[in-house]
């Protein structure tokens, strides 16, 4: 395919690890690659093994599925078993347990939950069935949050009154700022996720060059993206320097998507955000404007939702953070693997334990 | 969930375009890419295209990478 193969010739893969092994030097360096996209494709592409043993990877919290608390999907599962109410929601989420159960799950049970591939699909939905109301779980970052937005405004633009959604959405650059003044982690660098870059444009991650000199690069998600974002991060960090770089200007620019931004500005406001072991990060996440309360889910289908349980033993809450390798989970590989996931980190295919039960595998 | 992959444009219906990769094609909305054209590379993501390839700037840095290789080489 154009523009993915060039990306990932390993002669030059080859060549770039080369070159980092020579300009690292002996001191630990700490680089997180917030987006699951990205660990997807360092585990699958060996990258971790091309790298000098003074540079860690460290997965962070980006894969939305993961973040996205059990209070969520408890209402989400609640609102599938109101009558007259249909879920409809990308495929990842369907596997998620909340507290004593998931979507999948109850639909089983007959709750009504509809998988789809676009929020398109799901407004089409709205307007063929006009005696429901469907509700999209709309869960993701700032890659997918204007896919939404953009469909809020088709409806409104078409009156399809009987769609809403149940706002889940995160905002990356808070949760950056919440993991560096985490002196636990230890961040040296972030390598900045790619479509999320895409949209909001390189600005936002300004402050962390400036304010906490950790260096950022936005990188694509082909290996030889990373592997040159990871050469950029660690020549910055071996001399000092902090800025905002984007090896991945192919697509993502300075100002990024300007039309998505705007959209988004129109639709929604940002408000506190829970997330999955980071908790409330203040300006986290979204809220739909006023004027679109009427979509709001959460507000318009009042629902009992069941007291919030976490799943004892589960460490994904540390994996989001960088804190614990899946490894070292007592229930990693024992009682939790993709078949059978106990925590959301195994259920996406973006989780990092899942990234690491079909790459790395289990300890014997 | 934020993988999204480059399509080509093959041709464009209002605010649908039907895009086209390794032989699969289907229809995206381009509302957020409003002035995207046929022949274009578009990056699609759940059902919508969220921004174009710019193939001048995808040349640029493979060329970049070579050279900086390159010139390890010859310093070698």
């Amino acid at each position: 395919m154009k523009y993915l193969e060039e990306f990932r010739n390993q002669e030059l893969a080859g060549k770039l690890s080369g070159k980092i092994k020579q300009v690292a030097g002996k001191d630990k360096i700490h680089l997180m690659e917030v987006c699951g996209t990205h660990t997807m494709s360092i585990h699958k592409s060996g990258i971790k093994g091309l790298l000098p043993e003074n540079i860690r990877l460290i997965s962070g919290p980006g894969c939305p599925v993961c973040v996205t608390p059990n209070s969520y999907l408890d209402r989400a599962i609640s609102l599938s078993l109101e009558e007259k109410v249909l879920i409809t929601t990308f495929g990842d989420m369907l596997r998620v347990p909340g507290s004593t159960k998931s979507l999948e799950q109850v639909r089983a049970r007959g709750g009504k939950v509809r998988m789809v591939y676009s929020p398109m699909d799901a407004l089409s939905l709205a307007q063929q069935n006009p005696e429901l109301k469907v509700v999209f779980l709309a869960v993701g970052f700032e890659t997918t949050s204007p896919t939404i937005a953009a469909t809020i405004s088709e409806a409104e633009r078409k009156k399809i009154n009987n769609f809403l959604i149940l706002v889940g959405h995160k905002l990356i650059p808070p949760a950056m700022k919440a993991l560096v003044l985490d002196q636990r982690i230890g961040i040296n660098g972030f390598i900045c996720p790619a479509h999320v870059s895409a949209i909001i444009g390189l600005e936002p991650y300004q402050f962390l060059a400036r304010d906490y000199k950790i260096p950022c690069v936005v990188a694509g998600f082909e290996p030889l993206d990373i592997l040159q974002g990871i050469l950029m991060l660690t020549e910055m960090i071996v001399s000092g320097k902090a800025e905002v770089k984007n090896e991945y200007s192919r697509v993502a620019s300075f100002a990024g998507n300007q039309k998505a931004q705007a959209i988004l500005e129109k639709t929604f406001e940002p408000a506190d955000s829970e997330w999955r072991g980071l908790g409330t990060i203040p300006g986290s996440g979204y809220r739909l404007k006023a004027e679109l309360a009427h979509r709001d889910a959460e507000k318009m289908i009042p629902v009992q939702v069941e007291p919030t349980k976490t799943h004892q033993g589960c460490k994904c809450g540390e994996v989001l953070q960088g804190l614990v390798e899946p490894p070292n989970c007592p229930l990693y590989g024992k009682v939790c693997n993709p078949e059978k996931p106990i925590g959301p980190c195994m259920v996406s295919s973006e989780g990092t334990c899942s990234a690491y039960y079909k790459y790395v595998g289990v300890a014997p | 969930m934020c993988l999204a992959v480059p399509m080509k444009v093959e041709r464009i219906e209002g605010a649908i375009a039907i895009v086209e990769s390794a032989g699969m094609k289907m229809q995206v909305d381009i509302s957020l890419v409003p002035e995207a054209q046929v022949g274009e590379y578009l990056i699609v993501h759940a059902g919508f295209a969220i921004e174009k390839l710019k193939p001048e700037e995808a040349e640029e840095t493979l060329k970049l990478m070579r050279e900086v290789l390159q010139a390890v080489e010859e310093g070698e």
